[in-house]
């Protein structure tokens, strides 16, 4: 198929970004998405122009390194899916197709398509773990027996890949989704209990120095969120800091 | 019979410990010398690499008390693709009361990697694999639990019990969270300083010993220099010389095989795990392989038709899987190996299923696919989930209902890659998949402390060579990434950096220093000014072609020297005609991309001889030539019972004035030698 694709191209971090047309022949419907930006860069440097320069690294929608807005859908139109794991075959023949980074005060532009997302490392290094040393003499696994409904919970919260298209898509810039989901992965967990009002406490703080935004409840975040993050999580880490506040 | 003429070096001694196997590594722990809290806060150790190697060797170390470095090429170290595997992590806990023990974990490993493993270091894994799931609970991993709120296990191929922890289909990636959670909690202490989107481009070696690093930062193009009292690498494998595989698109040899030209040894190159249960490849514009993990066949089962023409109408389409009745499938693995069945060992399922496709039985169009089907096992979980609920003579539909929600709680998560991926829903057909390219048993070699030949250089993980023999067994990555990183290296550094306590700062502005930094500036002014007719890709691709054919599931003496010959002509070219859009001073994923290729275009010339100079198929690595009647690898203990590492047979930077021949490389050998098993043939019938 033939495609017309309108992408955001910026030379720097300080150097000005604007929107460049490319068209695209030869795409096919098997192809994922970041395949046919490869075919895109091949054209480009054949014919002597710089490639596009987007994030990208496990293309199986697990590392969280690859993220686009695409026709103003964070990771494009397809739900529980990450860009890289998106197809072709979601798009038709002569289709327009708008590609931009993830905008948001916290996430500047590198180059093109690219951001810089350390401030979400940084959230977790606020608070994220629960402060154990590795040990020489750890406690066996199976003295901690924890609930099935909390253990899978958990597990949920815990499948974030950190991509920040929660960020990229509300329209506060807001990282609640994000810091939620590991609130509540530690909360449910009786490992985690322990270290629990300080660890909301300081995430929360982190997140706001950052400069992401209010949550105002629009549930966006949980619509486009690759690995489906509930809003649950959201309502656990409000609890987590009424209950840190309060003591 | 090749006719090649290797060059031998000294042989290679790996330490290790006198006494008996399963008191070794006690005894040597509470002999090695130990560096004092007040004088680890004067030692500076480098990791490149935070996959779960690198994390968790980051994060112990910062613990201890050493000053930590960490380099990631990727924006944060929660990328390494440690996040991608999904099966589990084997430990040898017993939890299952099935028997399973240190013993059993260790001799399955030896076994599985088909007796080219070390007896020593194989011990050690399964010994401190227990401690490994302790700590990762501790850290909050959330584990698969049964409703007694204690730890699932499930199995995996080569082994007769269940003792593979897992948490769903994203194993890797929680127990990566887990170890990139304790390195944070230094980062926040100040202990490890993380250097994000950098590139380690060049070791530095500073009178024999490891003393830093030559980075480059990604995104400014900046060229820096690290130095410290050791250096790790955790830096992963080589897959990608294959340009296909299931490694990440940014996953590369690069640390390892410049740290390889500094002088460390590469060992065992040939032994690579091809994986039997991957997506098929469908387009000549596919830039990596999707795998399906093993756990899979734990409740799936392969096939092929057992005709001729059925397999004929499946590829043109005028045929459905499910068209085939039973008796016309042919379960080649369960036909083959009666007692392991489906869950074979990697090579063996691999081979089995390029065997039944050259035999004309593919079953996509390409014609290099096989079955893995879940109808049975979703049948017999649908019948006894009615049987759970009490309802009598359950229709087939709910029977079908029930059995798929079994199945979407175990691999949820695959089944929906699958379906992204190919647009065919697993639930209701078979899944079709191949083998792919996924995990390098070769790598740096090492001794016993997980230290190369170059003294100060430590490697972990994936890009060590050492514990997994020539195949490696289902959810054992995981296992050796973390007893490396948690359990191994904070012990084994700590014997070597004794010495060096009184050492001060390592300076960097040194000749050894002034001289690398030089050297890999000349290197990327090159690659830019280069000016050439093709696309880093270009080059990639082709070296890929010849390494899958030539080098891939089956090998012979005579294609191992075309590939030889071939790999040396495209490197020629590639110098040549290679070309590099933008500048050196910004982030150039196109600039990153030449240094990783000029890198596979060395190894895999050394993959290919290393193939070429070991007579005898083993695991992961299969000679045409020597095989059994019934198509098994035929090992020779004789003359091959050794580890082979290479030296580089060049200058550290030679590459760039004249053409290096890889095939010059020198082998020094180590003698495997086998104390507490007895080598045999390996059988899984």
């Amino acid at each position: 198929m033939k495609l017309n694709l309108k992408i955001w191209r910026q030379p720097g971090p300080n150097a000005k970004g604007r929107m460049v047309n490319y068209q695209i022949d030869g795409v096919e419907s098997d192809m994922s998405f970041l395949e046919m930006l490869d075919l895109l860069n091949e054209n480009l440097i054949a014919k002597g122009e710089e490639p596009v320069a987007f994030d990208h690294d496990c293309r199986e929608g697990i590392c969280g390194m690859c993220s686009l807005f695409i026709n103003g859908e964070a990771h494009g139109p397809d739900r529980l899916t990450t860009t890289c794991q998106l197809h072709m075959r979601k798009f038709k023949d002569g289709d327009t197709i708008v590609i931009e980074p993830w905008r948001a005060n916290a996430f500047p532009v590198i180059k093109d398509l690219v951001v810089d997302r350390s401030a979400l490392d940084r959230i977790q290094q606020a608070g994220g773990y629960i402060s154990v040393n590795t040990s020489g003499r750890p406690v066996d696994a199976n003295t901690i027996p924890i609930p099935k409904k909390n253990a899978d919970m958990a597990f949920d919260a815990a499948t974030c890949i950190g991509c920040g298209a929660c960020v990229a898509t509300c329209k506060n810039a807001s990282a609640m989704l994000f810091v939620s989901a590991k609130v509540a992965q530690y909360a449910l967990l009786p490992q985690g209990r322990i270290e629990a009002a300080k660890r909301v406490q300081d995430m929360v703080a982190a997140m706001d120095a950052e400069g992401f935004g209010s949550c105002t409840n629009t549930g966006a975040c949980e619509v486009q969120c690759p690995k489906g993050i509930s809003l649950t999580n959201i309502a656990i880490l409000n609890k987590e800091f009424l209950l840190a506040q309060s003591k | 019979m090749s006719t090649i003429n290797i060059k031998e070096g000294t042989p290679l001694k790996a330490k290790i410990p006198e006494g008996d196997l399963a008191k070794k590594w006690t005894t040597y722990k509470d002999k090695i010398r130990l560096v004092s809290p007040a004088n680890k806060r004067k030692l500076d150790i480098i990791v490149v690499g935070t996959g779960l190697a690198g994390a968790s060797a980051a994060a112990s170390l910062a613990e201890l008390g050493y000053n930590v470095k960490a380099f990631a090429f990727q924006d944060s170290p929660r990328r390494a693709h440690s996040i991608a595997a999904q099966g589990g992590i084997n430990a040898s806990k017993n939890y299952q009361n099935d028997g399973d023990s240190d013993w059993r974990l260790f001799y399955d490993t030896i076994k599985g990697g088909d007796y080219r493993g070390r007896e020593a270091n194989t011990y050690r894994l399964a010994e401190v694999s227990g401690n490994i799931i302790d700590q990762a609970v501790m850290q909050g991993v959330p584990f698969a639990r049964d409703y007694g709120g204690l730890l699932d296990n499930r199995s995996f191929g080569g082994v007769l019990v269940s003792r593979t922890f897992y948490a769903k289909g994203q194993t890797g990636q929680q127990l990566l969270l887990g170890a990139y959670s304790a390195l944070n909690r230094q980062i926040a202490r100040g202990k490890v300083e993380m250097y994000n989107r950098h590139e380690m481009i060049d070791l530095v070696v500073i009178n024999g010993h490891a003393r830093g690093i030559i980075a480059r930062n990604l995104v400014t193009g900046e060229i820096e220099r690290h130095s410290a009292h050791a250096v790790v690498l955790a830096s992963g494998g080589y897959s990608n010389a294959y340009f296909l595989s299931t490694n990440a698109m940014g996953s590369n040899a690069t640390a390892a095989w410049r740290a390889h030209r500094k002088g460390a040894y590469f060992a065992n190159p040939a032994f690579v795990q091809i994986h039997p249960t991957c997506i098929p490849r469908s387009s000549e514009h596919q830039s990596k392989l999707t795998l399906m993990s093993e756990s899979l066949r734990n409740d799936g089962r392969i096939w092929v038709p057992k005709k001729l023409e059925d397999a004929k109408a499946l590829r043109e389409g005028r045929l459905k899987p499910t068209d085939i009745p039973e008796e016309d499938r042919d379960y080649y693995l369960e036909r083959r190996y009666p007692a392991f069945g489906n869950l074979v060992p990697r090579d063996v399922a691999s081979r089995a299923a390029k065997e039944r496709c050259d035999a004309g039985f593919g079953v996509n169009k390409t014609g290099e696919a096989v079955f893995l089907d879940f109808a049975t096992a979703i049948e017999r979980y649908g019948k006894e989930q009615a049987h759970l609920k009490g309802i009598k003579n359950p229709s087939k539909k709910l029977i079908t209902e029930l059995g798929e929600k079994v199945i979407e709680q175990k691999y949820g998560n695959l089944f929906q890659m699958y379906e992204k991926i190919t647009d065919d829903n697993p639930y209701k057909t078979p899944m079709m998949i191949y083998p792919a390219n996924h995990y390098t048993m070769g790598g740096l070699w090492v001794d016993y402390d997980l230290q190369s030949n170059l003294p100060g250089l430590f490697v972990i993980g994936e890009a060590n060579f050492s514990d997994h023999g020539a195949n490696r067994l289902g959810a054992s990555a995981l296992m050796q990434g973390l007893a490396d990183g948690y359990f191994v290296l904070p012990y084994t550094i700590g014997d070597y950096l004794a010495d060096y306590i009184r050492e001060g700062k390592v300076p960097t502005d040194t000749p050894e220093f002034d001289e690398a930094e030089a050297k890999v500036k000349e290197e990327i002014d090159f690659f830019i000014n280069n000016n050439g007719k093709h696309s880093v890709d270009y080059f990639h691709k082709k070296l890929g072609k010849i390494m899958w054919d030539k080098v891939g599931l089956s090998r012979n003496a005579e294609g191992l020297q075309k590939a030889i010959k071939e790999i040396q002509e495209l490197r020629t070219q590639f110098w040549k005609d290679v070309r590099v859009p933008g500048r050196a001073d910004e982030l150039n994923p196109e600039l990153e991309k030449a240094g990783y290729v000029a890198d596979f275009l060395e190894l895999g010339e050394l993959l290919a001889l290393d193939a070429l100079n070991r007579n005898e198929s083993c695991g992961g690595h299969f000679r045409e030539e020597y095989q059994t009647e019934d198509g098994e690898a035929l090992r020779d203990d004789k003359n091959y019972a050794y580890v082979a590492a290479w030296e580089y047979p060049a200058k550290p930077y030679e590459r760039y004035t004249k053409h290096v021949n890889m095939s010059d490389a020198i082998l020094h050998k180590e003698p495997l030698i086998f104390e507490f098993v007895k080598p045999t043939t390996r059988s899984y019938k």
